[in-house]
């Protein structure tokens, strides 16, 4: 905690930033809060007081009970995960490798692929849809979880290679020339001694590569929504009903959820942090 | 053996020539310092010699092999950064065998090399530490080190020593000077401090705007500057120009007639000169006194005292306004604002012509190096 600032204004300064930063924390985090707090609520309690903690009586496991035993969760769930884990690794792979190639080498066109990748940042790629599925139904790969993989990974690529450069960018060439020296290839230079540097860097772009895709329901609606692909925010809807819906199993299955990205969040935080804050600290 | 030669080096980025064809012949063992200001060309000699950057037109051998389109793991060369530019994510046992690992070698023959040079470098202790966690002096001793191990023909240094303190500083160029002593490599050194190049090279490569300047042993530049530039980049503090007119000629010395209107004379070779030449005479400050009359005297005022201890500066004015310093004894009262009349020997004189280029002095001092006096002082 950093509060005990040495001069008075400073402190009340920093009280200020910490109460807007709470302020905002608390706004983000509430709606979270509601849905934890109700899939352990039987369903009437949910209806009766939505902001109450359960209690012994109105608590119940009835969601989850529904959710994994009844469901096919599990599938969904790992159809989430494999998408999710797929598309980071390719990514992170290539966009490290397109980041390395645009900032290390000159040659014919990199002005251009430079250009492309920033419009790929500018243009959301929802806007191409149709001629998407179009393409995918060409190829075949409809209702397949490579037709997400695929997508994910042209959704992801440009900000990775936009961060990713400016990471590499900030490698001292002197550490290239002494691998050169070294006689280590390329190749070798890219995978050994950019790629570790660059970690921290990663870890930002996985994190921010993975909650898109983890709480995408646009793709998998449109490009994998027959049973067996579907990935875990598509799963979830067949709780809503026209006329009934199913809270409990709702907000269970939202609550696991979040699981999986917490896990990967805690992970990466360590070096996440030091990824948005390192170059500003020394 | 790995003789260095350079033939006709040129290097030019787009339509900017940085290198206008340099020579140079580089001998086993020898320990060659490559100084100038900054901007002259240095570094980017070093890092064509090393295979970093490509040479635009020349031809560059390593022990009589073309090397031109060589990288630089096959040239046989092993360089040490200015930034040291180790392998942070690295120990320093990794740093020093990713080389020879790269190279295919097995391990125990790696194992040895490494801790071979670690106890050379004395960093046998180290190996299992990060670059991280090692001081200046440290990581200047493990990135040596990794050259070491590679068994290199030829050393390149691009300023190994200006990141670190100035006590650090002295003490890693001795280390260096012991190194070369010990392993008998060439070594090609790019500093801009002229002491370091002084004190460390075999011979010294004087570069001025992408040309060489002069090449010599360290106290051929310092007695025979042939240019004005070299005479002013060695030597510190630097040579006292003074402009001068050639007053009358004689046999073995020129009578001049300097700014300030003073007459002195200087024993340089004549033949080139005419008489009413506009020429440039230079002086060392350690070669002024303030004390005895050493003949050709000066008057001038003091402006500013800078007391080093064992020495004193004194920075004149001449009566025309020119400046210069002089080396006084450390125990030297003179202070600001007082007038005082300088002398200095004919024989230290060095003159330039208006051209820039130097007369050829007769009667300079020693110009052999501690080798070649202890060899001469053994057949004696």
């Amino acid at each position: 905690m950093n509060f005990a600032l040495p001069m008075k204004h400073n402190r009340g300064k920093a009280l200020v930033t910490h109460a807007v930063l709470m302020t905002y924390t608390l706004i983000a985090l509430f709606p979270i809060f509601v849905v934890i707090i109700n899939s352990f609520k039987t369903r009437k309690a949910i209806f009766n007081d939505p902001l109450a903690l359960p209690t012994p009586e109105t608590f119940s496991l009835v969601g989850f009970e529904e959710v994994l035993l009844r469901s096919e969760f599990g599938l969904f769930f790992s159809n989430s995960l494999i998408v999710s884990v797929v598309s980071i690794f390719f990514v992170l792979l290539f966009g490290a490798m397109i980041a390395w190639a645009l900032t290390e080498y000159s040659f014919k066109g990199n002005m251009l692929i430079g250009i492309l990748v920033a419009m790929g940042i500018m243009i959301p790629i929802r806007l191409g849809t149709v001629s998407i599925l179009d393409l995918m139904s060409s190829l075949h790969l409809v209702n397949t979880l490579w037709a997400l993989i695929l997508v994910y990974i042209a959704q992801g690529l440009p900000l990775a290679v936009y961060i990713l450069s400016e990471f590499i960018k900030q490698v001292p060439k002197e550490l290239k020339e002494a691998a050169r020296c070294d006689g280590v290839g390329e190749i070798k230079i890219f995978f050994t001694i950019i790629v570790p540097l660059i970690r921290p860097a990663m870890a930002t772009v996985a994190v921010f590569t993975m909650i898109p895709i983890w709480n995408d329901l646009w793709f998998p609606l449109i490009l994998a929504p027959s049973d067996g692909n579907q990935t875990i925010t598509l799963g979830v809807q067949q709780f809503i009903g026209q006329y009934v819906t199913d809270w409990n199993s709702v907000l269970a299955s939202l609550t696991l959820a979040i699981v999986p990205v917490l896990i990967l969040y805690i992970i990466f935080s360590r070096q996440l942090i030091r990824g948005l804050t390192s170059g500003a600290v020394k | 053996m790995a003789d260095v030669k350079l033939n006709n080096i040129k290097k030019s980025y787009g339509n900017v020539n940085i290198l206008h064809g340099i020579d140079l012949d580089i001998k086993h063992g020898e320990f060659v310092v490559l100084v100038g200001a900054s901007g002259c060309g240095k570094s980017t000699l070093l890092r064509l010699i090393a295979g970093l950057d490509e040479i635009t037109e020349g031809e560059l051998q390593i022990g009589s092999e073309l090397v031109n389109d060589l990288p630089p793991a096959k040239r046989g060369v092993a360089m040490v950064f200015q930034s040291y530019a180790l392998y942070p994510h690295m120990n320093v046992l990794k740093n020093m065998s990713y080389g020879l690992k790269i190279a295919g070698k097995d391990k125990a023959f790696i194992r040895k090399k490494v801790q071979q040079a670690a106890k050379t470098l004395h960093i046998d202790h180290l190996l299992e530490r990060l670059p991280r966690e090692l001081s200046g002096g440290q990581r200047q001793r493990v990135a040596i080190g990794r050259a070491i191990v590679r068994d290199p023909k030829v050393f390149l240094f691009d300023e190994p020593l200006s990141n670190l303190d100035a006590a650090l500083r002295v003490q890693t160029r001795v280390e260096i000077g012991k190194l070369h002593q010990e392993l008998g490599a060439t070594i090609i050194y790019v500093t801009h401090d002229q002491t370091e190049a002084m004190t460390l090279g075999d011979k010294i490569v004087v570069m001025n705007q992408g040309r060489v300047e002069q090449c010599g042993t360290p106290l051929e530049l310092y007695q025979h500057p042939i240019t004005e530039f070299v005479a002013g980049f060695i030597g510190s503090p630097k040579m006292n120009f003074i402009a001068a007119k050639v007053q009358s000629i004689e046999a073995d010395h020129l009578v001049l007639r300097l700014s300030n209107g003073a007459i002195t004379k200087a024993f340089v070779d004549v033949t080139s000169c005419n008489l009413d030449d506009d020429v440039t005479l230079g002086i060392r400050p350690e070669n002024l006194s303030e004390d005895s009359d050493l003949g050709e005297r000066i008057s001038a005022s003091v402006s500013l005292v800078e007391q080093l201890g064992e020495a004193s500066y004194l920075y004149l004015t001449l009566s025309d306004a020119t400046e210069m310093v002089m080396r006084t004894s450390g125990e030297s009262t003179t202070t600001i604002g007082e007038t005082i009349d300088i002398s200095f020997n004919a024989e230290s004189a060095h003159v330039f012509n208006a051209d820039g280029l130097a007369l050829k002095r007769h009667r300079a001092g020693n110009t052999k190096s501690p080798a070649e006096l202890a060899r001469l002082k053994a057949i004696a």
